[in-house]
């Protein structure tokens, strides 16, 4: 298991190279006048463009460019951010956190609403409520999450004046205040999770139930509660897994627009406001962490079937 | 003369591939109502962006002063905005963007992903090990995080976007190409056309590649979908395409949201489109999936 798991990690690094390549490039992918807009942005940061450069190390050769910024990388220094100076990792170990909740929390409510609908789906297969519950799967991965909070946001205050409070309480300060903060963002990115879960649970399901074992299950007499739960849901629980993680990207790009929307200071928020203000060093940091967050999920997708099938651990 | 009576009493086949097409589709219509739902859907949405300046009943940057925040009515079915801008007007002008964004997009997918699944599956070795490679590497990226970082370096414009939701849609593509072109080199006949000394060429795009169609249709499908979602995500942002433009997208974004309240269909008719679009090609997808490749079916 553990030689698995180190296998795994260094099969990673190519990867990992690669995302710094691209990222590295992507910022030398800017127009040639960006040095000049970045000046005209923050008119206070250096003296000339000659200066500037200097600053941001554009002045030396490229491979030396490249080397240094991996250098710091490794020693956790993503640089400043152009518009507060502030080491751009400082911001990032406050504000990771509040996604990396979101996030958990969107994929603890879409599994409530995914499992049970996708189970009742496949036990009472092709019957009215499966036709609905699959509509419904179609429908959830239809809806923009973007226009779900617009209309969150927007409808409640018509209706019935209500609205999501607009300041952002940290977990540490008032958790029941910040739960409920996160609850309808966190809701949303669940939507078109579920959507796709429901899917896969079914399919899953329908497949396990027609295996051998579960005959075998029930004519030894287990009552239907334990055939379900320990001999079908804990079988088809593996592609589930395995489609959580695919969707962890989706929920992190989902995350962006919802924590604009409902004003939650994560990396999402961060990347946008970035973004709006041209601080590239930023924008590449972001970028470097959540690529990072979607190849150490893969890593754990992995890890975890070992863990779920004891055949997949004793095999390796 | 002869050739006329060659004509007329030559062999006809049962069904010309024109009435089989069009019997084929009236078929799938019976067979698949969830699809065939999807297909009207999409065909509605094709029309509403090919007729537009037709179907439209104002120009969609016409200001109404006097109109503003009027909510929907015979003459605005939609209402209209801040500006008075007829919003049906720029819901149907607004299908421009997404039919031509997301063909756009998914045609520069289509293209790219074929080659490399093929080349990947049909070479193997270390050519498909660098090509995975990349692709592990661009799938690391989540996908709108890196869109709009890539925006914001590249610049806002049409063909900025369709070209970078096209490449982004391309490398998980590939993957599903690839597998697929897997198991069609495994046939025989594949086997038999080196055997006569087919070029690698034609093996890949005259054996392989018909083999794989139907894989490609189906998520093709369901990508066009995606690429409207994804314009549409990128629009409300503000990184998509710019204003004067109605993209669906743009209609729900930045100063809008400050009216929704007092307009709540300025926010509901764009967000219905987006929906409904995306639901027609993936309710189309999944019927086109069961008809044309019982490979795929549930998986997704």
């Amino acid at each position: 298991m553990r030689a698995y798991a180190l296998r795994r990690v260094i099969l990673a690094a190519p990867t990992l190279l690669g995302v710094t390549i691209i990222l590295f490039a992507l910022v030398r992918m800017l127009p040639g006048d960006a040095v000049q807009q970045i000046l005209g942005e923050y008119p206070g940061y250096a003296s000339d463009e000659d200066a500037l450069r200097k600053e941001l190390g554009l002045d030396k050769p490229i491979p030396q460019q490249y080397l240094s910024w991996v250098g710091h990388v490794v020693r956790l220094d993503l640089g400043e951010s152009l518009q507060t100076k502030r080491p751009i990792v400082d911001e990032l170990r406050m504000r990771a956190p509040v996604t990396f909740e979101l996030g958990i929390l969107a994929i603890f409510l879409g599994l409530c609403i995914s499992i049970p609908i996708g189970v009742l789906s496949a036990l009472k297969q092709d019957s009215l409520a499966d036709y609905a519950a699959r509509t419904l799967s179609v429908g959830m991965l239809a809806i923009p999450g973007f226009w779900l909070a617009t209309l969150v946001i927007t409808l409640p205050s018509i209706w019935w004046q209500w609205t999501p409070s607009p300041t952002y309480t940290r977990f540490t300060e008032d958790p029941v205040a910040n739960l409920g903060h996160m609850f309808l963002p966190a809701l949303i990115l669940a939507t078109a999770l579920s959507g796709t879960l429901m899917r896969v649970t079914r399919t899953e399901m329908i497949n396990v139930m027609r295996q051998d074992y579960i005959r075998t299950a029930r004519a030894k007499g287990l009552s239907n509660y334990v055939v379900l739960i320990r001999h079908s849901l804990r079988n088809a629980f593996i592609p589930v897994i395995t489609v959580i993680g695919l969707q962890v990207p989706v929920i992190i790009g989902g995350s962006v627009i919802l924590e604009n929307i409902f004003t939650i200071p994560g990396t999402g928020r961060y990347l946008l406001e970035a973004i709006s203000k041209r601080d590239y060093p930023v924008i590449q940091g972001i970028n470097l962490l959540l690529a990072l967050v979607v190849i150490f999920t893969n890593i754990a997708v992995d890890l975890s079937y070992s863990i779920i099938d004891p055949r997949i651990r004793y095999s390796r | 003369m002869l050739e006329e009576q060659a004509g007329t009493f030559s062999y006809v086949p049962p069904a010309s591939s024109r009435f089989r097409v069009l019997k084929r589709s009236s078929q799938f219509l019976v067979d698949k109502p969830l699809g065939g739902i999807g297909a009207i859907i999409i065909a509605v949405l094709l029309l509403m962006a090919i007729f537009a300046p037709l179907i439209a009943p104002f120009p969609y940057a016409e200001n109404h002063i006097s109109d503003r925040l009027q909510g929907p009515s015979l003459r605005y079915f939609f209402g209209t905005d801040a500006s008075g801008r007829d919003i049906f007007s720029r819901v149907v002008y607004g299908a421009r963007v997404s039919v031509v964004v997301g063909f756009g997009a998914v045609s520069i997918s289509v293209f790219i992903a074929s080659v490399l699944g093929i080349v990947s599956a049909y070479y193997g070795g270390l050519v498909d090990t660098l090509i995975q490679r990349l692709v592990d590497i661009w799938l690391s990226f989540p996908s709108l995080v890196i869109l709009i970082s890539i925006m914001a370096v590249i610049g806002m414009g049409l063909s900025n976007l369709t070209l970078a939701i096209g490449l982004l849609l391309s490398v998980g593509f590939s993957r599903v190409v690839r597998a697929s072109a897997l198991t069609v080199k495994g046939n025989l006949f594949i086997e038999a056309a080196t055997t006569i000394g087919a070029s690698d060429m034609r093996i890949m795009f005259r054996h392989i590649l018909p083999n794989v169609v139907p894989t490609i249709i189906v998520i093709a499908t369901v990508q066009l979908g995606a690429a409207i979602l994804i314009e549409s995500s990128l629009s409300f942002l503000g990184y998509g395409v710019p204003p004067p433009r109605p993209s669906w997208g743009g209609m729900l974004s930045g100063s809008g949201l400050v009216y929704f309240t007092k307009a709540p269909w300025m926010a509901v008719f764009p967000g219905a489109f987006i929906t409904l679009a995306v639901f027609g090609f993936n309710m189309l997808g999944d019927g086109l999936r069961d008809a044309l490749d019982p490979r795929l079916r549930g998986s997704r």
